[in-house]
């Protein structure tokens, strides 16, 4: 059992499990908007050829695990992380962090995972929580999207960890092992990484399905729906979009405000009144990522109908993606080092 | 996002959102849902509660096993079931058939029963 684990409400889970353990080794400065900066955890990914739930393949922010990685690395900080093979292993392991008084991160499975609502339990495998203690069978569990901690049995943990399906947990499990000395230039020099790595995932990437150029590919896509998929399923398909832009742990507008507000605890850490403006156009992406979710609405609940509406709607993503274009292009002549 | 335009629509749980306060400054409030969102989701329930239906009907039709049905009923996908399981895709695909679902010994059913959460009985006569 550890004692005095606070638990902390976040928009999305990753990040939330980074700022509670940090936070809880003594890491007071961290915050969620940090962490996912310093993570490079902004992105677009339009994957072609692959379906996810039957629509379209579109990720807003960095591969699962990611962040976690990245923001640790940026600090100096070691991480253990490991999978298992066998289940009674894992839990063996579990068992003996816990023992210690240290709170791990457990990635799982949300279709089995008893406390959430119904609506949300998709075969989706790249959810974390943290353990932070043992009463009982019970497991004392604090997940980061949701308002209160609460509990698994052993029986319903094993299960969420070993969860099956693309992405598979594997019982994988990771705690901050040994922090170093983190001062100003540190928290500094991670922010500046963060920012920097950042640019080049959403400017560098090549070809038409990531990044900038990605949304804009997205675009072009959604022009062809309405002729090629027919109404009913190019709704879905818009919906599929929103949902993934809007659903749990986004903080709204596909991660856009999150990344703004870090951008404004960035101006404060670097002491540079220049990243400001650009937090203001992020903020503005983020806006009109909502706007396109309303019109697209529009289109699945059958109100909008016409190529025209599926073309308006192409049109705010290209704006949208020339948006973030100029506010990576704006943040890279900072030249920030 | 201005803190007063955060939608406090009818949702499921209360999630966190980052807006900006009176002052400009970024922090985060909670949001009780919005309805472009949730739409978004009732449609996608709708979508597969229809594929539900569907599977049901060719199941009365004798065109599918209660392998398909299951799978379907759980929004299984085959890296899911074969992860489950340990059967290949094509394997599967075989046992979704009446043909195929016959031939099937205890043992292959039991990985099935366990993979979907039900008896052996249930998964031999679905509740349709």
């Amino acid at each position: 059992m550890v004692k005095d684990f606070k638990h902390i409400q976040t928009a999305h889970c990753e990040n939330g499990v980074i700022t509670s353990l940090l936070k809880h080794q003594g890491l007071d400065f961290m915050t969620e908007p940090l962490a996912f900066g310093m993570g490079a955890g902004l992105f677009y990914l339009h994957v072609p050829f692959l379906k996810f739930s039957g629509g379209p393949a579109i990720s807003f922010r960095a591969m699962p695990g990611g962040i976690f990685k990245r923001t640790c690395n940026s600090l100096n900080i070691e991480l253990d992380r490991r999978k298992f093979k066998n289940e009674l292993k894992a839990e063996q392991f579990l068992d003996e962090k816990i023992k210690e008084g240290i709170p791990v991160g457990c990635q799982v499975g949300a279709y089995h995972l008893t406390y959430f609502p119904k609506e949300y339990r998709f075969h989706f495998n790249a959810h974390n929580l943290i353990v932070y203690g043992k009463e009982g069978d019970n497991y004392l569990i604090s997940d980061p999207v949701m308002e209160e901690v609460t509990t698994l049995s052993s029986h319903d943990l094993n299960k969420v960890r070993f969860s099956q399906g693309m992405l598979a947990p594997k019982g994988h499990l990771y705690y901050p092992k040994k922090i170093g000395k983190i001062d100003k230039t540190t928290i500094q020099k991670a922010i500046i990484s963060g920012i920097n790595r950042n640019i080049i995932y959403m400017l560098k990437a090549p070809g038409p399905i990531i990044g900038v150029t990605g949304i804009k590919g997205t675009a072009k896509k959604i022009r062809t729906w309405r002729d090629k998929l027919g109404p009913r399923k190019a709704g879905l398909y818009l919906g599929q979009i929103v949902r993934m832009q809007e659903e749990i742990g986004t903080g709204g507008g596909g991660f856009r405000f999150l990344y703004a507000a870090f951008l404004e605890q960035a101006a404060d850490h670097l002491q540079d009144d220049r990243l400001m403006p650009i937090s203001d156009q992020f903020t503005k992406a983020g806006d009109m990522w909502r706007t396109s979710a309303v019109q697209m609405a529009g289109i699945y609940k059958g109100r909008l109908t016409e190529q025209k509406d599926f073309d308006d709607n192409a049109d705010i993503l290209n704006e949208i993606s020339a948006i973030e274009k100029n506010a990576f292009q704006q943040l890279a002549k900072l030249k920030l080092k | 996002m201005k803190k007063k335009d955060l939608p406090q629509d009818k949702g499921f749980i209360k999630e966190i959102c980052y807006v900006k306060n009176s002052e400009g400054k970024y922090e985060s409030d909670l949001s009780t849902g919005w309805d472009v969102k949730k739409e978004a989701l009732d449609n996608a329930w709708d979508d597969i509660n229809q594929q539900i239906e569907e599977a049901k009907k060719a199941i009365a039709a004798g065109e599918k096993s209660p392998i398909y049905y299951y799978f379907v009923k759980t929004l299984m996908d085959y890296q899911v079931l074969a992860g489950y399981t340990g059967f290949w895709k094509c394997s599967i695909k075989k046992h979704m058939t009446p043909k195929g679902f016959s031939k099937l010994s205890d043992k292959k059913l039991a990985k099935y029963a366990k993979a979907f959460d039900v008896s052996i009985d249930e998964l031999k006569n679905p509740k349709i």
